[in-house]
């Protein structure tokens, strides 16, 4: 009996073909986007979306055309912390426009489409759903890169959830890894999980633009920023104190090296 | 996925597709050299695991809409949907806007689409763009 390979006709579904043209639509919605910039952490709760949020509005009011895609579709925070609670998006034909937050940042997010308090949930069999799920957020991540007309951008922020599976979706996705911004706390903790974080980054072949070091001055004592930076060769941007001014997040749009790329590869 | 007809040694070609709607998936195939047909069948596990991959057994008929699986599989309660339909841009217009300063592009965008969308215009061309400039005073713009 013959196999796979030893069958010349074209598979009739297309599913490579069609894999191959959801990438290239990717790769064709953000050829406008100078640079894309993934804000990851290994540990969760040090404040991603705060600083990805403050972040871009900074790079904004600089001057930068900046659009943040809210990552963690689990837990979306962007929408509320750029102004946008209950907002939704506008579809023209096949592309999606952005909501436009403060400082003119563009925003797109799960929030838009589950109610206040509800959770991110599937239609489909209850049963064995991990089975399937996860490659339900992986489509979701895929669409809201490939559909939306972000237009021109000097930077495309991605605010990631904690972990690392929806880095290596985006990795996936895109065909070339995004160059990584680490945020974490003091702690020791932190830095133990950001490490990992920062190491299978690494490993991936994405560019490490440097740390920002969140919730400092208060109870968090420890040094895990300056331990990372050291390890990694990579710099400490900022600083932020719990009730950081403007300036702050000014300065620390001013020391953000260029992020070089990834433009996504076309299949 | 291919299919074989091991008897004719032929590989089959895709001939129907059905969703009964219960979740499962009906895909036929047919051996062009003898005739035999054989149904695929998965069941709402399998069909969804295919779903949430963003393909179509049998090819892609049409074009992908956008969010198409967000639309079709996050469970949105009591908020239909995350998103409005809003009018085009012509290719005439987007030339236009193009030339509009970046830093307040989106804002102006807006403007104009917002006004179609309350005066139920489906496409913004430059001749609404200036009809929306003078009813708004937004001269430069």
């Amino acid at each position: 009996m013959r196999t796979y390979h030893q069958l010349t006709d074209p598979d009739r579904s297309g599913l490579a073909a069609q894999i191959g043209a959801q990438r290239q639509r990717v790769a064709e919605r953000l050829a406008g986007v100078g640079g894309i910039l993934a804000v990851m952490s290994g540990k969760g709760g040090v404040g991603k979306s705060y600083v990805t949020a403050n972040l871009g509005r900074a790079l904004a009011r600089s001057g930068k055309a900046v659009g943040v895609l809210d990552a963690d579709l689990n837990g979306p925070t962007i929408p509320g912390l750029l102004g946008l609670s209950g907002s939704r998006l506008t579809a023209h034909g096949a592309a999606v426009e952005p909501a436009l937050g403060a400082d003119g940042v563009r925003c797109v997010s799960m929030a838009h489409f589950l109610d206040d308090g509800a959770p991110l949930a599937f239609t489909g069999p209850t049963a064995e759903s991990f089975v399937w799920r996860g490659a339900m957020e992986a489509s979701a991540l895929r669409e809201f890169l490939g559909d939306v007309e972000w237009g021109r951008l000097d930077l495309l922020l991605l605010d990631l959830p904690p972990g690392m599976q929806r880095y290596i979706e985006l990795c996936d996705i895109l065909g070339k890894p995004p160059a990584v911004l680490t945020v974490t706390i003091p702690t020791p903790e932190s830095r133990d999980a950001v490490r990992r974080a920062m190491r299978a980054a690494v490993d991936h072949g994405s560019e490490l633009l440097g740390i920002v070091e969140n919730m400092v001055g208060g109870e968090l004592k420890g040094s895990a920023a300056a331990d990372l930076a050291l390890e990694f060769r990579t710099p400490v941007l900022a600083r932020i104190p719990w009730h950081p001014s403007p300036d702050v997040w000014s300065e620390l749009a001013s020391r953000l090296p260029e992020a070089r790329g990834p433009r996504p590869q076309a299949p | 996925m291919k299919f074989l007809c091991v008897e004719c040694d032929q590989q089959m070609a895709f001939a129907e597709r059905q969703l009964p709607g219960d979740g499962t998936l009906a895909a036929t195939f047919k051996c062009p050299k003898c005739g035999r047909v054989v149904a695929m069948l998965t069941n709402p596990m399998e069909t969804q695991l295919v779903s949430s991959l963003g393909v179509e057994i049998g090819g892609r008929t049409v074009p992908a809409e956008a969010f198409e699986m967000v639309r079709a599989n996050v469970m949105t309660a009591g908020r239909r949907d995350g998103l409005t339909a809003g009018p085009t841009w012509s290719a005439d217009a987007q030339e236009r806007l193009g030339r509009v300063p970046s830093f307040v592009r989106g804002m102006v965008k807006k403007i104009y689409a917002d006004y179609a969308r309350e005066r139920g215009i489906a496409e913004i061309t430059p001749a609404i763009m200036d009809t929306a400039r003078t009813e708004l005073g937004l001269e430069g713009m």
